[in-house]
């Protein structure tokens, strides 16, 4: 059975990635599974400098999904590289940095530190509803969005993912701009934007108000963005949203993705990148699938 | 790398899981592992059934047993999610990781105060088995009160209610000037404002606290950086942030920020 597949020319041993923001640095996860089983890693979001995030609570339960108002707290570019590189390449498996700003110059300037960093692979976030500068007002504007994809890729060295926003009215213009701006591949979707109201309080229940909304509930949203995106432009995708088996990472490749990211599902059971990995492999078997890369697209 | 000791989600027994006040449940189940690995203070993620509800709740061990290898769990009915849990019956199962957290700290003294508000009373009597010296334990509920015979097992108790049903009508701050409490150190875990109004106590009296805190959890261990507190810095901002699940429950009450 092969399960490799390649992404701008860095090769997975099998399709399946941790989502930004959702597996840490790794380190959390390494108690409840082997991490060398990955395909890749996604690491959380990393800035200039430390940001704070927002204050509690961040957190909120939906039906079926989640909403999170984090704010991308992370200790900078310099610590992450210290502690966390090291400890991510005693595994085999890719390292994928998502980086974060306020301005151009913030991601232009993790973006040339990084490039002193032992990774494979940058993803660019332009995508995240918890900030209010930078982030997602990169993300909903194509001319901006090539804008920035431009200048980060002047600078990396690495293939860079660009992730996009499904808080736009055309996710396909958006992903248009950044292949035109040069991006290697795009992962698709961040968090909607999203709000959940303690009717007893009469208050937002986060501390944010609004927040990104993840979980299995997204599940058809994302993946009817990202067969629209296959359409559309020739890069390669990494799909996610509400990943939880291996059903779901299938359907998100016969929709048109060649890797894929489980997120909010390594909360609700921190072995759910090995449940879908065995899960892909399980229907492989089941189906007559030899090769994994038969899947990308194959919808008929 | 080293796989020993991975850590997963178990199917445990329910052994019992029965309505000890108005809304409030206590849970026995076997994990024999749980059992024996908890720290007074420490919680463990309970998984609902219903797929619509996907983040674990993480409540508190109340006590363990590790020769039977038993686990007690106390948890008020707040939403959907406990109320899924006290629908369940001896003999049943349910989905649990644990133990997780940094739990309490047990330093040696001549005489520690404990004090618990509501559904933060339960963690604390793990610990009250657990110290050494005399233990003054200082409970502080709405209206009614449990767990109490328990505690008095280990040590001398005293009970305030919001509403003056049991013990002293007042908080249980009131409760500990009333009495003059003393010890060379705290324990405490309950509502924020409680945390809040003890950190100032202690402080007051320089005697040493632990604080056990509460916020809402995504994943419980530590991946999500849902469950913040702030805790002092040197930095410009004067914080940053910890996680509760994590780097918590139990904090200095001289570092975290109420």
């Amino acid at each position: 059975m092969h399960t490799s597949v390649t992404i701008a020319g860095v090769t997975f041993d099998n399709p399946v990635m941790t989502a930004s923001g959702t597996f840490g640095s790794g380190k959390e996860y390494a108690e409840y599974m082997d991490l060398n089983g990955l395909g890749g890693i996604i690491v959380k979001g990393v800035a200039s400098k430390e940001w704070l995030g927002n204050p509690a609570p961040r957190i909120a339960e939906t039906y079926g999904g989640m909403l999170n108002a984090v704010g991308l707290q992370n200790p900078g570019v310099d610590v992450f590289m210290e502690e966390d590189i090291p400890f991510l390449r005693q595994y085999n498996t890719n390292i994928v940095v998502n980086i974060a700003g306020k301005t151009v110059e913030e991601y232009v300037d993790v973006t040339k530190r990084l490039q002193q960093a032992d990774i494979d692979m940058i993803e660019l976030n332009i995508s995240c509803p918890n900030v209010k500068e930078g982030g997602v007002a990169f993300g909903t504007d194509a001319g901006m969005a090539e804008y920035i994809t431009k200048e980060v890729k002047k600078h990396a060295k690495q293939p860079l993912i660009v992730k996009l926003s499904p808080n736009v009215t055309d996710i396909t213009e958006i992903a248009k701009a950044v292949e035109a701006g040069g991006a290697d591949a795009v992962s698709l979707i961040n968090t909607l934007l999203g709000m959940k109201i303690d009717i007893y309080k009469r208050r937002p229940v986060l501390a944010n108000r609004v927040g990104g909304f993840s979980g299995p509930a997204i599940k058809p949203v994302a993946v009817r963005m990202v067969h629209q995106v296959y359409k559309s432009i020739q890069l390669p995708i990494i799909g996610l949203g509400g990943i939880c088996t291996g059903e779901d990472a299938v359907e998100f490749m016969l929709a048109g993705a060649t890797g894929v990211a489980v997120g909010t599902a390594n909360f609700m059971n921190p072995r759910a990148t090995v449940d879908v990995i065995e899960g892909i492999e399980r229907f492989m078997d089941e189906t007559g699938v030899e090769d994994v890369r038969e899947l990308i697209g194959a919808l008929e | 790398m080293c796989q020993d000791n991975i850590k997963s989600k178990k199917t445990v027994s329910i052994i019992a899981n029965e309505e000890i006040a108005a809304g409030v449940y206590q849970m026995v189940f076997r994990e024999q592992e749980i059992a024996e690995r908890t720290k007074p203070g420490q919680f463990v993620n309970v998984y609902c059934q219903a797929d619509s509800r996907i983040l674990p709740r993480p409540i508190s061990i109340c006590q363990v047993e590790p020769r039977a290898g038993l686990v007690t769990i106390v948890y008020m009915v707040v939403g959907q999610g406990t109320k899924e849990f006290s629908n369940l019956q001896a003999g049943q199962t349910i989905d649990v990781l644990g133990p997780l957290g940094n739990g309490f700290s047990p330093v040696a003294c001549e005489e520690s105060i404990l004090v618990g508000g509501g559904v933060g009373t339960p963690p604390l009597l793990e610990l009250v088995k657990q110290l050494p010296g005399t233990k003054h334990v200082f409970l502080g509920f709405r209206t009614g009160s449990y767990l109490v015979d328990a505690f008095k097992q280990y040590a001398q108790v005293y009970i305030a209610t919001d509403d003056g049903s049991v013990g002293q009508q007042g908080t249980v701050i009131d409760l500990m000037n009333a009495v003059g409490a003393k010890g060379q150190q705290v324990y405490a875990c309950g509502p924020k404002p409680m945390l809040a109004a003890l950190k100032t106590w202690t402080n007051e009296r320089d005697i040493p606290a632990q604080l056990s805190l509460e916020e809402r959890m995504g994943c419980g261990i530590g991946a999500c950086v849902g469950c913040v507190c702030k805790v002092k810095t040197d930095t410009e901002s004067g914080f940053t942030y910890k996680k509760v699940c994590k780097d918590g429950p139990v904090f200095d009450a001289k570092e975290v920020i109420l």
